[in-house]
């Protein structure tokens, strides 16, 4: 596939104009659960799913929203499922996390790690029903750490299973950072299963894109799966009102709750020694610094900022497609913003 | 008497056990965060974050608690234990009877369960039936704060496998944590008696196994745990305005069953009605009734449970989760 930094840009921008407006509906108490979105992470999964074609399928995590608008899904539809319609994608009975496709052999689930046996599944009947179709599998590096997920990779290796294993990696497994749960490298994990890995810088939609050409023509080939690690943010941490960026966002409405009783627990006679509980303290003053230094809080990180520098040397033509993109999920926004209890 | 939300008493029995008793670690994903008021006072030794690693942290949890360790290993949900289901189906429940009675394991799983909030059906199943099922597991189901710290301290020091389930409803944590995440914007029909409560000066352990009377009838014996037990009781305030008397009986406890509680209040009144927020088929319901017929009562019997995978979509959910509505109807059709 030639590369085509514009309809790259396209899905992207959809992606984030839509769940921009989810982020709405669910600030204004439409959509009651969680709510993981994708935002961040659009370059990834743009520079992947731009590849795919009828035929291919996709395992998804929790966090499935980009990847099913990006592969065409009707944007009302999911719209109409995370707000609970009957007319919804799944009928409104699965909700964010559970949202499935079976026109576009597309399924997610919010149990960690599960893309994995779901991407090696649809991979087996790719490779019995369908020769050259291929499969993606997105997760999270936390991911990495469950068993299902590492034995996916293994059976998918040792079968030659067509999967792109694609790890978006944005160094927190929810409140927990990287390098406090994860032991060794990711790419030596997944080549220590026989799986060829890739590192790819994923806020850069055109690494992604070139990144994935090659893993996905050796699944189209038979050769077998690979590995891809891409590095990534997430602007709202793990799901909307994450409390890690509520506390750094927020200090004065989150900290003084936090903070009294964490003190009044440190001073509780009974217990652990001085320097125990120094370390303890240390331990929370740490997960809040590294969010303030988070780069996600960097707008520099943005890939759609970064995408859209490329393309402004034809800034007609960018007006043009940004305010089409606009008008088209606008109007999507609209027709079920109309539906809503006022 | 001094009050208490729901997690907070738990966190509170737990943090009086673990002054007491140094072999009583907490391990879990995101356990620094979420206990952070434990990780302060006991230090990162004993409070510790885990990788998204069930099977590994939940296994060891089973064999460091063999090795004389007291582990109180955090589930994210109990959906999630499908994950590693191996180290509580064919090690912790079985290592008592596999060892001729030597051996066993005192673990703590602690789990929020159970719907209400919207966030569809891998994410808001209650299991304590599933669980109860395997011989050699306890299971709890506190519904109110005193009985949740209570009825930790008693799992603390018990001998083999507990599993605690704390309703995601019931407990200001969760419900903060995964539903309203900070917003003012959304409402949950959170019981409040369950949520915040009277609790003891000084905790005591519960006894494991015996139901409580809630309300005392002549009618009906409307039989519960966790939210449901709550909803039994606004369903009886509202069946006695119709005349109709219901008791209501708080098992606290899955597995072991309080039979004798539970065949003591059927004799009274003839007619039970179990609420249950586990799914209906091959569950506790089921099982309640063959346990009052094996003691040889007769009676009349309904349930109101959840029969289906639980919908995403909030007025679909309600009416899949037992409701107080759902609970006065059968209580009618079982006094006809």
């Amino acid at each position: 596939m030639f590369v085509d930094l514009w309809s790259l840009y396209t899905l992207m921008l959809r992606s984030r104009l839509l769940e921009e407006g989810i982020a709405k509906l669910w600030h204004e108490g439409f959509i009651s659960g969680e709510m993981h979105l994708g935002t961040g992470e659009e370059a990834v999964i743009a520079g992947i799913v731009a590849h795919l074609r009828d035929g291919d399928a996709m395992a998804l995590d929790h966090r499935g929203t980009a990847a099913l608008l990006m592969r065409g899904v009707d944007p009302v539809a999911i719209l109409r499922e995370l707000l609970g319609h009957p007319d919804g994608l799944c009928g409104g009975m699965g909700g964010h996390m559970h949202l499935y496709s079976k026109d576009i052999l597309a399924a997610s689930s919010g149990i960690v790690g599960s893309s994995g046996p779901c991407a090696a599944g649809f991979a087996l009947a790719a490779q019995c029903l369908n020769p050259g179709s291929i499969v993606v599998a997105f997760f999270g590096e936390g991911a990495m750490n469950q068993g299902m997920l590492m034995e996916s990779l293994n059976l998918a290796s040792s079968w030659s299973l067509p999967v792109v294993f694609v790890c978006k990696d944005d160094g927190w497994a929810i409140t927990t950072q990287f390098q406090k749960s994860t032991g060794g490298d990711l790419q030596e994990r997944a080549r220590g299963l026989g799986v060829p890995a890739v590192a790819v810088d994923g806020l850069d939609v055109v690494e992604v894109a070139e990144a994935a050409r090659p893993a996905i023509q050796r699944a189209r080939s038979g050769e077998g799966p690979t590995f891809l690690q891409a590095g990534c943010v997430h602007f709202e941490g793990h799901f909307l009102g994450y409390p890690l960026l509520r506390m750094v966002r927020e200090p004065m409405k989150e900290m003084p709750g936090v903070g009294a009783a964490i003190t009044q627990s440190l001073l509780r006679p009974g217990g652990s020694t001085l320097r125990e509980r120094a370390a303890g303290i240390k331990d929370i003053a740490g997960a809040v610094l590294s969010t303030l230094r988070d780069p996600r809080r960097d707008a520099a990180n943005d890939p759609l900022t970064r995408a859209r520098r490329a393309l402004l040397s034809d800034a007609l033509r960018l007006q043009e497609l940004e305010a089409e993109a606009e008008r088209e999920i606008n109007q999507a926004l609209a027709s079920v913003s109309a539906e809503l209890p006022s | 008497m001094k009050k208490m939300f729901f997690t907070q008493a738990v966190d509170n029995a737990l943090a009086a056990a673990m002054a007491r008793d140094p072999r009583i670690i907490v391990y879990g994903e995101d356990v620094p965060l979420l206990r952070r008021n434990l990780l302060v006072r006991f230090g990162p030794k004993r409070v510790r974050g885990t990788p998204i690693s069930e099977s590994a942290f939940l296994g060891a949890g089973v064999a460091a608690a063999m090795a004389g360790l007291r582990p109180v290993v955090e589930m994210y949900m109990v959906d999630f234990l499908g994950v590693c289901m191996d180290a509580l189906l064919n090690h912790a429940s079985k290592l008592e009877t596999f060892s001729g009675g030597g051996w066993s394991a005192p673990l703590v799983v602690r789990a929020p369960c159970g719907g209400g909030y919207g966030d569809g059906g891998q994410h808001e199943q209650s299991l304590w039936g599933w669980l109860a099922h395997i011989p050699g597991l306890t299971v709890l189901v506190p519904s109110t704060p005193a009985d949740a710290g209570g009825l930790m301290t008693a799992a603390l020091q018990a001998d083999g496998p507990v599993i605690f389930l704390e309703h995601k409803l019931l407990s200001e944590t969760w419900i903060e944590f995964l539903g309203s995440g900070g917003r003012r914007t959304v409402h949950y029909d959170v019981p409040p008696e369950g949520a915040r409560g009277p609790v003891p000066g000084k905790w005591e352990p519960l006894p494991i196994g015996e139901a409580a009377v809630r309300r005392e009838g002549e009618d009906l014996t409307i039989v519960s745990l966790g939210v449901g037990v709550h909803r039994a009781l606004e369903a009886a305030r509202i069946l006695e305005t119709e005349g109709i008397s219901a008791a209501v009986l708080d098992l606290r406890t899955a597995a072991p069953l309080d039979t004798s509680a539970v065949c003591k209040a059927v004799s009274r009144t003839g007619r039970l009605l179990v609420v249950d927020e586990d799914y209906q088929s091959f569950g506790l319901s089921g099982e309640l009734s063959a346990l009052v017929l094996e003691a040889g009562l007769t009676f009349k019997y309904a349930r109101v449970c959840t029969r289906t995978t639980i919908p995403y979509a909030r007025h679909l959910e309600d009416q899949t989760l037992p409701n107080t509505e759902r609970v006065c109807a059968a209580a009618r059709r079982l006094m006809r």
